[in-house]
């Protein structure tokens, strides 16, 4: 959660230099659900997430340096520079793909877990990261009702942060419920704070204990914030596009701050341990910058690679 | 890998419809997809067939009939009717390892799946920079006659050979529906292979031992001298008929079966275009942005100096397919258009 928190606002400090030439979806704010669903997956399980996908392949595992350098779309990037921030990938960590097609991520994650059950012998399990976005895609209801109907391993996890891009969720569902919709495919459904990081842990336990048992697939919904805009680098409250007074009281509700308190009034950790552990994601983010920024940037005569 | 243990098989290949012989069996097109799926579910256990009604009696026009019982029903598996929730569902299973074959009865659904074809399996690969691959095969089938109508006929190969990544192909033959459909399951790359309905009865000697028919390359059915005529599918059938007919007039036509619209095999055009001099195309599509045109700006392209008239093209009208008989007679083009323009060419 902390290496999400401190690898993104060191992308955002530096993003005015213009030497990321992509566009970056930040999920400062929603840390905490990436980190408690992924700390429960094998490294073989597989995450399909979407355009806002740094904190999902980070907390699934996947090395900082070749994430830093697509960024900085360099030949040592995870796709040599072809994907950038929307498409980061890394298989040998479980993370086929992530998709910038809102609803896309959720049908192939399906997949995934088809996939698991039909090669068998290894009780593995697939997660769908998506926003409330979409929900408004008809690809959630088809994945939803074809999970359930052959019990798949898959875990649906929708972080509702009230906006997709700035329409407000009110503006777009009738009922703002979403675990609710887990009823009508006969597919348990948990909501949890997405910005408490121990209840995310709990509820993702479950799911993911119920796909790796056979029982089939579960819709999670954490509700959370993201406090940058739908792209770039800084808020987007002083353009009028969501409400101040809705921003700061999310702002008082940080994940990071959260559990790091609960970390040290629980005598779990010492403050001391605390900034060293800060330290050593630092010094991990400066190197992987590093990687990124001295990274050969590739031939043109790349451009007709890796089309089939 | 269990692929490697198929060979590709060059003997015994006939023209287009040729006659059985006694060392090769004849099979229809029905039956050589349905050799080429049952023998690709032996060989490989990644191997799995999906698509709504795959299992029924009928067996989509018979070309799947019996593999439930011999595969059982979670390789041979129906699904509910969400074709681009399925479709992904497929790529999801195809970048992880398995190698999903997904039929559709007609070509009409696949409007349906075009966020996940277009957006996902065509860009998988060049967005992961090939280290992630869509071994995904679509089949889909072209209907026509007894009133399918506009929505049950449609020949859309074209909005899909648009698009770099997708690999589309069209067999004509018996032969190449077996070699292309098992290629394309052992390949990487996500296929969308085109059938016709109206070729499924068509027979011709095809080996029963697995072989592949490679994608990018098409075939000269017929050598002629005096025109060329670049067919697509079933039209390939009305470009042979045309050609033995203008033979009795002593026009000698020259007939390629395209085969293959994405990788297209512009060589095969050009070549014969620079011998004959002139050029018909004949698509089962439409003519506005279609096969027919990039094949005439191919030529367009390479042959201007050969070409001895203007590049002919017949296609559907641009219309969408009536569904009463005298209408749908006049909408879909024959051999006697082909030898109409032929004449007037020469």
């Amino acid at each position: 959660m902390l290496t999400i928190r401190l690898l993104e606002e060191k992308v955002a400090a530096l993003y005015s230099e213009q030497e990321i030439k992509c566009p970056i979806h930040l999920c400062t704010g929603q840390e905490a659900i990436a980190a408690g669903v992924c700390f429960h997956l094998k490294k073989e399980d597989t995450i399909f997430s979407t355009h806002r996908s740094h904190g999902h392949c980070i907390a699934k595992g996947m090395d900082l340096k070749p994430l830093v350098a697509e960024l900085y779309g360099r030949t040592n990037g995870c796709a040599r520079g072809k994907g950038g921030s929307m498409h980061l990938v890394d298989p040998e960590n479980g993370i086929p793909g992530t998709t910038a097609i809102v609803g896309g991520c959720i049908p192939l994650a399906v997949g995934g877990a088809l996939s698991a059950r039909l090669k068998g012998g290894k009780d593995l399990v697939s997660v769908a990261f998506f926003g409330d976005g979409a929900m408004d895609e008809g690809s959630f209801h088809e994945s939803m009702n074809f999970a359930s109907l052959k019990k798949l391993p898959v875990i649906f996890v929708c972080e509702n942060n009230f906006y997709a891009t700035n329409s407000p969720q009110r503006a777009r569902h009738p009922q703002v419920e979403i675990v609710g919709r887990a009823k009508g495919y006969g597919m348990p459904g948990i909501a949890a704070d997405g910005n408490d990081v121990q209840a995310v842990y709990h509820a993702a336990e479950e799911a993911v204990s119920r796909a790796r048992n056979g029982k089939g697939p579960t819709l999670l919904e954490f509700k959370t914030y993201r406090w940058k805009g739908h792209v770039g680098p800084t808020p987007d409250v002083a353009s009028g596009c969501r409400p101040a007074a809705e921003y700061e009281a999310w702002m008082r509700k940080c994940p990071v701050d959260r559990f790091t308190d609960e970390l040290l009034k629980g005598a779990i950790l010492t403050r001391q341990e605390m900034d060293r552990v800060i330290a050593e994601i630092n010094t991990r983010i400066d190197e992987a910058m590093e990687y990124g920024k001295s990274g050969a940037r590739p031939s043109p005569s790349e451009l007709y690679d890796h089309v089939w | 890998m269990p692929w490697t243990k198929i060979q590709a098989d060059e003997t015994g290949r006939p023209g287009i419809f040729g006659a059985a012989t006694a060392a090769v069996r004849e099979l229809s097109y029905r039956d050589a997809i349905r050799e080429a799926l049952a023998q690709a579910l032996e060989r490989d256990s990644s191997v799995f067939l999906i698509g709504e009604g795959i299992d029924d009696p009928g067996g989509v026009f018979g070309t799947t009939v019996g593999l439930v019982d011999r595969f059982g029903p979670d390789r041979v598996m129906d699904s509910p009717i969400a074709e681009n929730g399925m479709t992904g569902v497929a790529i999801g299973a195809a970048m992880t390892g398995m190698r999903p074959v997904f039929i559709h009865m007609r070509v009409d659904f696949l409007p349906m799946c075009m966020d996940q074809l277009v957006n996902h399996a065509a860009k998988w690969s060049y967005m992961t920079a090939g280290r992630v691959k869509v071994p995904l095969t679509i089949r889909a089938i072209i209907g026509r006659g007894w009133g399918s109508a506009a929505q049950h006929s449609q020949s859309l190969q074209a909005l899909f050979a648009h698009i770099p990544g997708l690999q589309v192909l069209m067999p004509a033959s018996p032969y190449d529906a077996k070699g292309m459909l098992l290629a394309s399951i052992a390949g990487d790359r996500p296929t969308l292979i085109i059938e016709h309905r109206w070729l499924y009865d068509q027979k011709e000697d095809v080996p029963e031992k697995p072989y592949f028919v490679p994608s990018g390359r098409g075939l000269v059915r017929r050598i002629g001298g005096d025109i060329t005529i670049v067919a697509t599918s079933y039209m390939v059938y009305e470009a042979l008929r045309a050609a033995s007919e203008l033979e009795k007039s002593g026009i000698s036509a020259e007939v390629v079966d395209l085969r293959s619209l994405q990788p297209l095999d512009e060589t095969i055009i050009i070549d014969s275009v620079k011998k004959t001099g002139r050029l018909i195309v004949a698509d089962t599509g439409w003519k506005a942005c279609g096969i027919s045109a990039e094949v005439a700006a191919i030529a367009a392209e390479h042959c201007h100096r050969a070409l001895k008239a203007p590049v002919r093209r017949i296609t559907l009208p641009a219309t969408p397919t009536p569904a009463c008989y005298e209408l749908e007679k006049a909408y879909y083009p024959t051999h006697e258009d082909i030898i109409r323009s032929v004449k007037e060419l020469l």
